[in-house]
């Protein structure tokens, strides 16, 4: 049963990561006026099937001044890394791969195991600008993890509880508690996006802006692209990986993705929960809520928040090494502690 | 620093609006077609610009300037356009004519054969001045821009080649012909 799931997940993540290429390829030609791949198949959409198949061909060259042991191993770790981050993951109501009440905690956790995989990919590649890449990369997601953390347990306070399941019930019609709308109109049996975390404390909505940013940092995206800034660092960490191995770097970036805004969805925009409310005798959250509409809430909130992140990818410009790390500290961890101490606030006076 | 804060926000949100803007417009492509020509080039801001090449084209002009064209029929093989390219890229032989070979369209009298007329395109540079001293404006310059081939060496345009065997006799038949005309002046 749990290799079924695991294959299955599996299965989904690496298609997802060709279809989210593709996908990125076009909305940036898009945004930019051009029409991205066009020749393989109807609309270029094989042009990522393509592509992983041309890098399965190439020859794994090991660089002779490599740590080979470190080379070979780096990719597998980050993608891994990644992927066991899904275990935990909710899909919809009762189907969870890994039903751990911790399970905030987990995938927290998980996520960053992801920085010493990157650190492996540049020290093994002995390359100045791999290794620089790196070092920022590191940099980078340590610092962004703690006002991650921050909103996330800002969250976890509101929510009482640190398994993902219970999170996401607490936000919609199955919750086993009363739900209030900004703290206090009743909208347990209403549902709706009423209920998401985001609208139950409005200063959640300020907490999910700085999980956002965050995880733009953590998955080392644009406008925190410095580990891979390819102006400056030529490739950055992954400068000196080709075929097969730089494919699942590549895979494992766009899973990476997938996986924050799963988080970001479970955590504030009410998980596998439909986004329509009960009016009336229109039961629209009733109506669209089962096991399969679970599963197609939380993937098109998730893919909704992965379009945005492709979206400020190509508008905004890359930050400098000294405004990343100014922002973050200075910034995102006081607003994410000015949440904490809202949320205990909320909890202890509103909430009761 | 309130105001850096607002306006650092609005000037983000500006950029993502535009860019938001160009995305939606991906739906159709902007019309070139017709070029700056048209009336309404200047009001086309929105759509796809990429023209997809092979598949679709921009129109060149009619008479357009691009590879150059030999009108063997017309042809006096004067090598004039020869002398004038700066590039050297034409190479002409000839050899007198002893019969008649008739006229050019425009009547100009042909009293050379063109033992070989090639042009090397990979060569050219496009600037025409052959087409200009051509007296009887048998090489021209067409729209055709595109044309590629896979080894350089066929970018060498042949227009007019003649087999040896015929070189040879054409050239006895000039020899004779001098021959008698000198012995017809009694030399």
């Amino acid at each position: 049963m749990f290799i079924f799931i695991a294959v299955g997940i599996l299965t989904f993540v690496v298609l997802y990561s060709l279809a989210a290429i593709y996908a990125e390829r076009k909305v940036s030609a898009f945004i930019q006026d051009r029409v991205g791949p066009m020749e393989t198949g109807k609309y270029g959409l094989l042009q990522s099937f393509a592509d992983i198949l041309k890098l399965l061909q190439k020859e794994s060259i090991i660089p002779a001044a490599a740590d080979k042991a470190l080379f070979i191993l780096a990719p597998a770790i980050i993608f891994i890394s990644v992927f066991i981050g899904f275990a935990s993951i909710p899909i919809t109501n009762g189907v969870i791969g890994a039903g751990i009440n911790v399970g905030v905690f987990y995938v927290i956790a998980v996520i960053t195991i992801e920085v010493v995989g990157i650190l492996m990919l540049g020290w093994a590649s002995n390359n100045k600008y791999a290794l620089m890449g790196s070092v920022r990369s590191v940099a980078q997601i340590v610092s962004y993890s703690i006002p991650a953390g921050v909103a996330v347990i800002s969250v976890v306070m509101i929510s009482g509880s640190l398994d993902l399941q219970v999170i996401s019930a607490n936000q919609g019609i199955f919750s086993s508690e009363k739900i209030f709308l900004l703290g206090f109109w009743d909208v347990s049996n209403i549902g709706g996006f009423l209920a998401w975390n985001i609208f139950q404390a409005p200063h959640l909505l300020l907490a999910f802006i700085i999980y956002f940013i965050a995880s733009l940092a953590e998955c080392n995206r644009a406008p925190f692209d410095l580990p891979e800034a390819e102006s400056e660092l030529v490739g950055g960490f992954h400068v000196e990986y080709g075929g097969i191995r730089f494919g699942i770097v590549m895979l494992a970036e766009y899973a990476m993705m997938l996986l924050v805004s799963v988080i970001a969805v479970i955590l504030f925009l009410g998980a596998w929960n439909t986004p329509f409310p009960n009016i009336g005798t229109f039961t629209l959250a009733n109506w669209t809520t089962g096991t399969f509409w679970g599963i197609f809430w939380l993937l098109a909130k998730a893919f909704f928040l992965i379009f945005i992140q492709m979206w400020i990818r190509w508008t905004l410009p890359r930050f400098r090494v000294d405004q990343l790390m100014a922002f973050g500290w200075k910034v995102l961890i006081p607003l994410a502690f000015l949440c904490l101490i809202i949320s205990g606030i909320w909890k202890l006076v509103i909430m009761n | 620093m309130k105001k850096g804060i607002i306006h650092t926000i609005n000037s983000i949100l500006e950029g993502l609006s535009t860019t938001l803007k160009h995305f939606f417009a991906g739906k159709k492509y902007r019309n070139a077609n017709g070029g700056v020509a048209k009336s309404n080039y200047f009001e086309n801001h929105e759509g796809l610009v990429t023209i997809q090449y092979p598949k679709q084209k921009i129109p060149v002009p009619e008479v357009g300037r691009y590879q150059l064209h030999v009108e063997m029929d017309d042809c006096i093989v004067c090598d004039l356009c020869a002398k004038i390219c700066p590039v050297d890229c034409i190479a002409i032989d000839s050899i007198k004519a002893t019969e008649d070979i008739g006229i050019t369209s425009d009547g100009t009298k042909k009293r050379l054969h063109a033992t070989k007329f090639e042009i090397d395109m990979a060569k050219c540079m496009y600037c025409g001045l052959c087409t200009v001293v051509c007296p009887t404006e048998c090489i021209i310059m067409t729209n055709e821009y595109d044309r590629s081939v896979p080894h350089v060496a066929q970018l060498n345009y042949v227009f007019a080649e003649m087999p040896p065997e015929e070189i040879e006799a054409k050239r006895i038949a000039l020899l004779q012909f001098e021959e008698e005309k000198r012995k017809a002046k009694g030399l």
